[in-house]
C-alpha cells in the first residue's frame, strides 16, 4: 500500500471514529440523561418515589447493559435498517452505539446525581423549589463537575466501542484495523490503528479530567 | 406577642410500618408566638428535628395539624405547599449551601425559584450579606469560607424571601463556642430588627439560655415541660429538664483520685451559693480537704451538680464531718 493511500485512509478512519464516537455520545445522552434524572425521581427515597417504575425501569437498563455489545451489534440490524436505511458505514453504527451507551449513561448520570448532598436538596424543599427545580437547578448543576468525569468515561467508551464496528461494516480506525491489519495481516496498519485510538483516548480523558477539575467550586483556591 | 404564628396539634410521626415501625413524635402540641425566639431542645433521638420538619411540612406528619401565619400547611395542595414554605426560612447543621454557586447566587437562590428578577435578586441578596456581614465574601464559593461564615451566608439566603420565621435546625451544633456566640448574636438582633420569629432547635442548654424567650423540652418524643426559660431554670419540674440543665457529669474511677477518703456531695438547688457549704465545713471541723472532682453550675443563686472531696483517713474527723453535711441537710455519701 502506498504511503499516500494510506494516510488518506487514516484520515477517513479518524473523521469516522470521531464521527460515530461524538454522535452517539450526544444522542445517547440526549436519552440517558433523561433516564438517569429519572431513576433519581422515582427512587423510593426520591422527589416521586414510584417504586415499581423505578424497578421495572432499573431492569430494562440492566439488561441492556448486560448485552454484549458485539451481539447487540448483531440484534441491532434490523432497528439500524429501519432508522438509517442501511446498516453498513459509519452513520449505521450509530444507532447500535447509542443504544448501548444509553443506558450506560443514564447509570452515570444517577450515580454522579446521588453523590449530591441531600441536606442541599433539603435546604432547597424548603425554600419552596418544585421537584423539577431540585432537578435541573440543585441536583445537576451540583454534580456537574461530577457528570463531566462521567462523560469522559462515556466518550471513551463509546470509542472503544465503536472499533468493534468495523466487523459488521461499520467505518472508522477500527474498521481500518480489522479490514487491514486483521484480514491482510498487515501488523503496521493494525500497529498505527492502536496507536492512535490509545492516543484519542488520552485526550479524551484528560480533556475531561481537566475540565471537570476546573469547573468544580469545591476545590479551595489558594488566596 | 401572644399572637400564634406556629401552631402544632396533636402531632404524630410514625416512620415505618409494622415491627419496623419508630415513632419519633407522639401527639404534640405546641404554640408558637409571633416575634418569640422559641427553643425546642431534647437529647438525641427525642425527635426534635423530625419536630422542626413537621413545621414546614419536609416529613409529612401521620396525623395532627399544622397551622403556619393562620394556613393550615396539612391541608394545602402541593403547590400551595411550596408557595407557603417562602415565609419559612430554614437553615441546618450542615449549612446546605450550594457548593457550586458563588455566595452571592446562594443567597439569590431562594429568590430565583420564586421567579424574581435577576436584578432585583441580587441587590436584595447584597444588601442582606451586608446585613450578615459578608458582602466582601459574595463572589467567593462556600468551599472557601469558614463554618461560621457559611452559616451567615446561609441565614442571608434563609431571609431573603422576607420569611416570617426562621426554623434553626442545630443552627450552631458544627460551629466552635465563640463562633456559637457570634452566631447566636445575629440571630437576635435580625429577631429583634425583623420581628422574624425564630425557632430554635438544639441539644444545648446554653444555646437556649443566651437566646430564647421560651423552651420547650423533649423527651421520648413527646414535650416534657414547656415555659419561660427563666422560669425552667429556676424550677425544673421534669426529670428532662433537670438532665438537661444540670450537668450528667461522667465521674472518673475513684481510682483515679489517689489513696484515702472520700465523700460525694449532691446539690439538687436545694443550697445557696451565697452559703459556702464546703468553706464552712472546713472552718467548722478545722480540717481542710481537696475537691478531687466538682462538676456544679448556678442557677438563679442555686447549686446544682455535684462535687467529691478527699478527707483525711481518720475515722473522728471524717464523723465529724458527715455531722456537719447531715445538718446542713445536704445529699452526700462516702465514696467506697
Amino acid at each position: 500500500m502506498q504511503l499516500t493511500e494510506m494516510l488518506s485512509l487514516i484520515v477517513k478512519g479518524f473523521w469516522e471514529t470521531l464521527y460515530m464516537t461524538l454522535g452517539s455520545t450526544l444522542v445517547a445522552y440526549a436519552i440517558g440523561l433523561p433516564l438517569g434524572l429519572l431513576l433519581i425521581l422515582t427512587d423510593p427515597q426520591g422527589l416521586r418515589p414510584m417504586p415499581v417504575f423505578n424497578r421495572v425501569l432499573g431492569v430494562i437498563i440492566n439488561l441492556l447493559r448486560s448485552v454484549p455489545f458485539i451481539i447487540l451489534l448483531v440484534w441491532v440490524m434490523p432497528v439500524t435498517r429501519a432508522i438509517m436505511g442501511t446498516t453498513i458505514g459509519s452513520k449505521a453504527t450509530l444507532s447500535p452505539l447509542t443504544i448501548a451507551a444509553a443506558p450506560f449513561i443514564a447509570r452515570m448520570v444517577e450515580s454522579s446525581a446521588r453523590e449530591v448532598d441531600r441536606g442541599v436538596v433539603e435546604a432547597a424543599l424548603s425554600m419552596g423549589a418544585s421537584p423539577s427545580q431540585v432537578l435541573l437547578r440543585v441536583i445537576l448543576p451540583e454534580a456537574k463537575p461530577s457528570l463531566i468525569t462521567g462523560a469522559a468515561i462515556a466518550v471513551t467508551t463509546i470509542l472503544g466501542y465503536s472499533a468493534m464496528a468495523g466487523i459488521v461494516g461499520g467505518g472508522g480506525l477500527g474498521a481500518i484495523a480489522i479490514n487491514y491489519g486483521y484480514y491482510r495481516s498487515n501488523s503496521q496498519v493494525m500497529l498505527i490503528m492502536v496507536v492512535l485510538l490509545v492516543l484519542i483516548v488520552q485526550i479524551f480523558q484528560e480533556a475531561g479530567s481537566r475540565i471537570a477539575h476546573k469547573s468544580d467550586k469545591r476545590i479551595r483556591e489558594q488566596n | 406577642m401572644g399572637n400564634p404564628i406556629i401552631e402544632l396539634k396533636g402531632i404524630t410521626k410514625v416512620f415505618g410500618t409494622g415491627d419496623g415501625a419508630v415513632t419519633a413524635l407522639k401527639d404534640v402540641d405546641l404554640t408558637i408566638d409571633e416575634g418569640e425566639i422559641f427553643g425546642v431542645i431534647g437529647l438525641s433521638g427525642a425527635g426534635k428535628s423530625t419536630l422542626v420538619r413537621c413545621i414546614n411540612l419536609l416529613e409529612k406528619p401521620t396525623a395532627g395539624t399544622v397551622i403556619v401565619d393562620g394556613k393550615e400547611l396539612t391541608k394545602l395542595s402541593e403547590k400551595e405547599l411550596r408557595q407557603a414554605r417562602r415565609s419559612i426560612g430554614m437553615i441546618f447543621q450542615g449549612f446546605n449551601l450550594l457548593q457550586q454557586r458563588s455566595v452571592l447566587d446562594n443567597v439569590c437562590f431562594p429568590l430565583q425559584l420564586a421567579g424574581v428578577p435577576k436584578k432585583e435578586a441580587r441587590a436584595k441578596a447584597e444588601k442582606l450579606l451586608d446585613r450578615v456581614g459578608l458582602s466582601e465574601k459574595k463572589d467567593a464559593y462556600p468551599a472557601q469560607l469558614s463554618g461560621g461564615q457559611c452559616q451567615r451566608v446561609a441565614i442571608a439566603r434563609a431571609l431573603s424571601t422576607d420569611p416570617k420565621v426562621l426554623l434553626c435546625d442545630e443552627a450552631t451544633s458544627a460551629l466552635d463556642p465563640t463562633t456559637t456566640l457570634s452566631i447566636l448574636d445575629l440571630l437576635k438582633e435580625l429577631n429583634r430588627e425583623l420581628h422574624v420569629t425564630v425557632v430554635v432547635i438544639t441539644h444545648e442548654m446554653k444555646v437556649v439560655e443566651a437566646i430564647c424567650h421560651r423552651v420547650a423540652i423533649l423527651a421520648d418524643n413527646h414535650v416534657e415541660e414547656l415555659g419561660v426559660v427563666e422560669e425552667i431554670f429556676h424550677r425544673p419540674k421534669s426529670m428532662a429538664a433537670r438532665q438537661l440543665i444540670v450537668p450528667s457529669s461522667q465521674v472518673p474511677p475513684k481510682e483515679s483520685f489517689g489513696e484515702g477518703r472520700f465523700i460525694r456531695i449532691t446539690f439538687d438547688g436545694r443550697e445557696r451559693t451565697d452559703q459556702p457549704l464546703v468553706a464552712q465545713m472546713v472552718l467548722h471541723t478545722g480540717v481542710p480537704v481537696s475537691i478531687v472532682f466538682a462538676d456544679t453550675r448556678s442557677l438563679n443563686g442555686r447549686l446544682y451538680g455535684q462535687m467529691i472531696l478527699q478527707v483525711p483517713e481518720d475515722d473522728s474527723i471524717m464523723e465529724k464531718m458527715l455531722e456537719f453535711l447531715r445538718r446542713a441537710e445536704v445529699s452526700f455519701e462516702e465514696v467506697i
